[in-house]
Parts: structure tokens; sequence; C-alpha cells
């Protein structure tokens, strides 16, 4: 936690925060204007789900059109406890149980947000969004397009994606590569607390479809939240990535919870003389290209880090871009790390080879920089 | 209160043109009783109820509403006609479903409602959008995909929509508008709006899996949505026998009430969305109506219809109980209008909708640009084209 915390403060080296107050800090969940009612002069730590709490609530305070669905989000708490407090704060019009009932109020979703609300849509994960896919995908996304412009739809479908551990095939698969693919639809992946906010409010204030990948693990993860991204109008736009760490040597490019992967990893290179690029996506549809792009016209080498399956996925596409538009810049073939391509077991020992590790981005930045892994 | 029956009718010509033989009687048609320019109708027998109270007996027109659902429904046959000519010339592709013999439930529905409700439905929703407000140009210009359509081109017959007058298409997952139409009535409930969504499917949706758990959320959350299953009979080839353990569509949402209706009546359709549409809007939660229709025409125009039906079966509906027939008969056996006046507004529409064809075949496609707009709201997007070189920055 603590060389997190002090990786994350290298990464920020224009952040005026003082870190001296950071742990002093105590906010209420309770009192989203608490945050913003002095503009904010030091950071604040509090985990991701503390953070994407912190902007459903100022969302919901903010625009009475935006409501919030889905199972258990109301009188539990949220599964999670992603949106704990907020029934007792908003109460039954703004925070609304669903049966176990995915497809139909995810359309529900839909048709709410054709009439003049701002749904925000909870699948408890995103492996049971698959029910609801065809709403998230005909309903929502193309809406636009089929209507030739007449109507948008101003819907926020968000859960926990990818493998939390243990918890076998079914609840595991990253859908990052699946909804990246549709035009329509925008697609967000925090990483951290910061991330989770800006992103989140993003998200809610979009015009359009929205999905937003969370991840289950990266819930209890504490990180920073600057004094600017306090503010309650930060926003972090969609489409833009943001490089974590700068380097010279090679860009590892990803998203979610692996970051902090690749942070890592850029430390221990750092080790071996390597200075890695670390990009946060931040938004996997639509892509910040230039960025990458910028990135390797830089290092010359190039690796992606995901968490799901590696036919048709993330890291294909960043690598299909990289060769179309940098093609010249490259010194190496561009590598990809993703989950391993099997369903997903449940043992420990044989699950623990499914996923990218610390280790697996070091050895393989290495061999893609030309040295011995 | 005395009604006169109507016994028999004599020789009529349908909308389509062709005209009918002399039929000794109107099976379908109700007794009725006329004070000055008003018509009383008996709706006696056109009504089922499911755990719902029954709608009025009979309904009261006017010759000037009347003549306005004859001309609507009119108009209705007319661009399906227009469509099919158009369908078979090659100036529209792909997926075409035509509502002929449906017009009633438009015509009743829209009377019933109020512009400020909402309405959605499937594929089948030319006729819909055509009640909703949209020009007979817009939908037929939308059909052969020229840039003045409603979806200016990018949606055709499957996706027309009318934002402003509270109409959401034009969908084409079977099923998948019944969530969201309950979802436009969360919508509504939620910014405290005093009207209904109805949302419309088939009997060939009725049985989705979704349909149920939009009743089960409505009924839960008391939603002001009106369930509408159009049940023509037929899920595309398959009777609605063959499809469904239980054909009583109107009581299939089980602990919702329920109301079917004799929709080759206009006046039966009106009284009974009025009726479900008061229920909602009394803050009662939803309702199923099922809207008892039958559409002459094949699923779509790969279907000709004949392979799954009798063209005797089809031919004895358009004899019998076609919609506009019915109105036509009542509207002379009442002496309320003449054969003459009717006949102008046939005649008026037809004028109306070859003009709108001929504008529509004479309009123009939209611009190659068009294939990247809209498919985000933002001002400005990368548009990836099939090429990468061949890409764009949109700007809108």
């Amino acid at each position: 936690m603590q060389a997190l915390k002090g990786i994350t403060q290298l990464a920020r080296a224009c952040s005026r925060s003082t870190p001296a107050f950071a742990s002093k800090q105590a906010f209420a969940l309770s009192a989203p204007s608490a945050f913003a009612r002095h503009a904010a002069t030091a950071p604040v730590t509090m985990t991701v789900r503390e953070a994407l709490n912190k902007a459903l609530d100022e969302e919901l305070a903010r625009d009475p059109t935006v409501f919030i669905m889905g199972e258990e989000v109301a009188q539990y708490d949220g599964a999670y406890k992603v949106t704990k407090g907020l029934y007792k704060k908003y109460g039954d019009k703004r925070l609304i149980d669903t049966p176990i009932t995915e497809m139909g109020f995810a359309g529900v979703g839909v048709g709410a947000a054709l009439a003049g609300t701002r749904p925000v849509i909870e699948f408890m994960t995103m492996n049971f969004a698959m029910q609801a896919i065809d709403h998230i995908i005909n309903s929502a996304a193309k809406l636009k397009y089929m209507s030739g412009g007449d109507i948008n739809v101003p819907i926020v479908f968000r859960g926990p994606n990818g493998p939390p551990t243990s918890v076998g095939a079914q609840h595991s698969q990253c859908f990052a590569a699946w909804y990246s693919n549709c035009p329509g639809l925008k697609v967000v992946a925090p990483s951290n607390c910061e991330d989770a906010r800006g992103l989140m409010k993003a998200a809610i204030r979009d015009n359009d479809p929205v999905v937003v990948l969370e991840n289950e693990l990266l819930y209890n993860e504490s990180y920073e939240i600057s004094p600017e991204a306090q503010s309650e109008d930060f926003v972090i736009p969609i489409g833009k990535a943001k490089v974590e760490v700068e380097g010279s040597d090679v860009t590892i490019v990803s998203f979610s919870r692996q970051v902090g992967n690749c942070i890592k990893a850029a430390a221990e290179l750092k080790k071996d003389g390597i200075n890695a690029e670390v990009i946060n996506l931040r938004s996997i549809r639509p892509l910040d290209t230039a960025t990458i792009i910028k990135s390797v016209a830089k290092t010359s080498r190039l690796l992606t880090v995901e968490e799901g399956w590696p036919q048709s996925g993330v890291g294909a596409e960043i690598i299909a871009q990289v060769n179309e538009n940098a093609f010249d810049f490259l010194d190496a073939p561009p590598a990809r790390l993703t989950g391993a391509d099997v369903p997903m077991p449940y043992s420990k020992p044989i699950e623990d080879k499914a996923f990218v590790n610390v280790s697996d981005i070091v050895a393989a930045a290495k061999r893609v920089v030309g040295k011995k892994a | 209160m005395a009604f006169r029956h109507v016994s028999r009718v004599s020789r009529l010509a349908s909308p389509c043109g062709s005209q009918l033989t002399t039929v000794r009687s109107f099976a379908a048609a109700k007794p009725f009783k006329v004070s000055g320019d008003n018509i009383t109708v008996s709706l006696d027998g056109a009504f089922t109820t499911h755990k719902f109270d029954a709608p009025p007996k009979s309904s009261t027109a006017s010759k000037a509403e009347l003549l306005k659902y004859f001309k609507d429904m009119t108009t209705i046959r007319r661009i399906e006609v227009a469509a099919d000519n158009m369908y078979k010339a090659k100036k529209i592709r792909g997926f075409l479903h035509l509502y002929n013999g449906q017009e009633a439930i438009t015509a009743g529905m829209e009377a019933a409602l109020t512009p400020d409700d909402h309405i959605i439905t499937a594929y089948r929703c030319h006729g819909t959008m055509f009640g909703r407000g949209g020009s007979v140009l817009s939908i037929l210009a939308e059909l052969q995909g020229k840039a003045i359509g409603c979806a200016h081109g990018k949606g055709g017959s499957m996706h027309m929509y009318n934002k402003a007058k509270n109409f959401h298409g034009g969908n084409g997952i079977v099923g998948a508008q019944t969530a969201v139409g309950a979802g436009v009535a969360f919508g509504l409930k939620y910014n405290n709006k005093n009207n209904v969504c109805v949302a419309m499917y088939g009997d060939g949706a009725a049985n989705q899996g979704q349909l149920f758990e939009a009743f089960n959320m409505a009924y839960l959350w008391k939603l002001p949505v009106i369930f509408v299953c159009e049940n023509n009979k037929y899920g595309m080839g398959t009777s609605s026998e063959r499809s469904s353990g239980s054909t009583e569509y109107f009581k299939r949402g089980d602990f919702v009430p329920g109301l079917k209706i004799e929709a080759m009546s206009v006046l039966a359709v009106k009284e009974g969305f009025a009726h479900a549409a008061a229920h909602c809007k009394a803050g009662k939660g939803p309702v199923v109506v099922e809207c008892e229709t039958y559409r002459y025409m094949g699923h779509s125009m790969s279907d000709p219809g004949l392979s799954y039906r009798t063209r005797e079966e089809v031919a004895a509906v358009r004899a019998q109980r076609d919609p506009i027939t019915r109105l036509r008969v009542m509207l002379i056996e009442s002496g309320l209008s003449t054969e003459e006046e009717l006949k102008k507004i046939e005649t008026d529409v037809k004028a109306m909708v070859d003009e709108a064809s001929e504008a529509a075949d004479a309009a123009p496609f939209p611009e190659p640009s068009a294939l990247y707009t809209d498919v985000v709201s933002d001002k400005q997007y990368f548009a990836r084209a099939v090429d990468l070189a061949n890409s764009t920055v949109v700007q809108q």
C-alpha cells in the first residue's frame, strides 16, 4: 500500500499536494459538498469503492434526473457496497432495487433514458449483463444512428468486470473487447480513484450510452485524489488516456487493474536500466490512439497488457492501430500479454497462471526491448 | 335505447380499388343509433376482461371524428399499398412489414391518447409512425432510403422514430420494445407526467421472457404502461396456437389486469384504450391489452402469407371484417355520410399518397458523408472508414 502510494506520487510529479496532510484528511461519506465547499488544497486518500460512491452521490445531488437501478443497490447498500448510504440519503425514487431480471431492467433503463431521465444501471457483475446485451447494443448504442440523429440515450451501464479470482468461469470474464467493438457505445475502465471519480462523472454527464467497467479487486484498493480532482465538476474526458509513468525505452499500455501491475513492473524495470512509459487507457472506446502513437514514436517499442482473452482483444486492436499509424517508429514487433485463453478455472494454483502478473510484464517488456528476460 | 341493426350491405368499393361483391351481411357490424351528427354504436361483445372492470358498452362519435378515422385508416392503407409497389419495383430493399388490416388499432389508439402520451412498437411500424405525426412523404422517403426520410435514410422500414411526438420506434428485435416501453413509462412517472406509454408487440413476441420481466416490474412499480398485443394470429409463419401455451394474450400478464378488444372496430379500440389509459393515469399500474386483428399481407415481403393459411381465410376477413369497410358501411348506413363523400376522401388520399410517392422517388439519397454522422452525440469524433486511409473526423 505504502509503495503504491509512493509510486503514484512519483508519477504525479506536477502535483501540488502536500503528502503530510493526506492521511489526516477525514471526509464524511454523507456530505459530498464537504469535498468542494472550499477548494481543496491537499490530496485525500480513499478506496476506489469510496471514490465511486462519492462520485455517484455528487451526481445524484447535482442532477435530479439521475437515478441508480439494479439488484441490491438500494436497501442492501449494494452487493459490493458501491452504493452504500445512498438509499438512506436519497430514498426510493433515486435508488431502485430490481428483481433478478437483467434483460428487463436494462430495457427499462433505456426506456427511462428516452423519457427524460439519466439512468445508471448497475449489473452486479458484467457477466450478468450478457443477458441484457441486446439492450445495451441494439436498444441503446445504435439508436442515435438508426434514428438519423433524432434520439440520444443518456444511460450508464456499470458494474465490476473481469476476474475477481476464485469465482470460476461464468463469473470471471472481461468484456472490454466486446463492448469496445461497438460503434455508438463509449467504454471506460477506471484503474484508480481519480479515474473512478472522473470517469463516472463523465459517463453520467455524457449524452450517449457509456459502459463503465469497474473492477471488484480495485474496489478495496486505496489511491490519492488530488485537490483538482476533488472538485465536484472534475470530469475526465472520455477518449483520453493518461501517461502514468514517463519513460523512453518501451511503451506499456493497459487499463483497469493491470495498470497497477504495469506501474510496479516499471519500477522493477527501472532497476535494470529500462525506463518504461506506462499508459493508462482510461477509455477503451474511443481509444486514445494519439497518446499511444506519441509514446511509441518516443520509445519505438510496445507492450500491451490486459486481463481479457487474447483473440480479438483490446491489445490486438492497439497493436493493429500502432502498425497502421506508427510502423516506421517501431524497432521491434509489438507484444501483448493477456489472460490465458481458457474459460477460467477455480483452483487457485492454476487460476493464478491464467492472470498477468508483474513478473510477466517485466519479462515481456525486457524481451520487447531486446534484453534477456 | 333502440339500435338499428345493419343486416345488409350492397356493392362497396374497398380502399384498394377492387370491388367487393354484394355481401348479405357485414358480419362485424354492430347496432347503432344516430342523433343529429352523432352516432352511438353498441360495443356489445367487443371486450373481454381479465381482473379488470369492463369498458363502456357503447361509443358515441361525431361524423367529423369518424371521417377523420376513415381518412387516417385509408391513408395508412394507401401508404402500405404504395410501399408494396415500391418494394416490387426495387425502390425499397431489405425488410418490409405491412400493416394492411390493422389500421383500426392506430386510429382508435390515437383517438384515446394525447400527443403527450408515448408509443413504442416493433417493426410493423409505418402506420404507427403516421399516427404519431410522421408525414406520408417522410415515411415513403425513409423506406426508399432517401435523405429526407424521417431517419434521413439511416433507419429504414423498421426504424422510424419521432422524438418530438413521443414515438420511440420502430424496433427490430422482437420483444425488446416491451421492456423499453415499460422504461418509458418509468421515466414518465419519475418526471411526474400524468401520461402513459403504449408498448406494442405481436402474438409472436408474446412468449418472450423479457415481456414477463417487463410485466413484473411494471406491476410492482405501478408504471403507467399499456402493453398491447396485436394478435394477428400469426408470428411470421407460425400460428399462435403453435407458438403459445395460451393464446389468451390479455391474460398472460397473470396478476396484471387485461383487456381483449375486437380491434377491427376503431370505436372499440378507442374505448378500450381510453379505459386502459384511465387505469394507468389513476396510478393503478399497467394493463395488458390484446387487440384481435388480422394482417392481409404476409409477415414481410418475402412471405406470400399463404403457406400457413388459406386464400379463403384472408379473403373472408377482408370481406367480413375489414376495419375500413366496416366504418364505411356504418357511415353510409347511418346516413352520416354518402358514397360520394367517402369516395372523394379516398380519391384525395390516393392522390396525396401518389404525390408523396413521386416526391419520394425523386428525392436524393444521403450524401456519402452521412455514412459517418450521428454515431455518437459528440460534436467531433474520428470515424474509421473501410480503409483507414479514407477515414474522416466527423463534425456535427
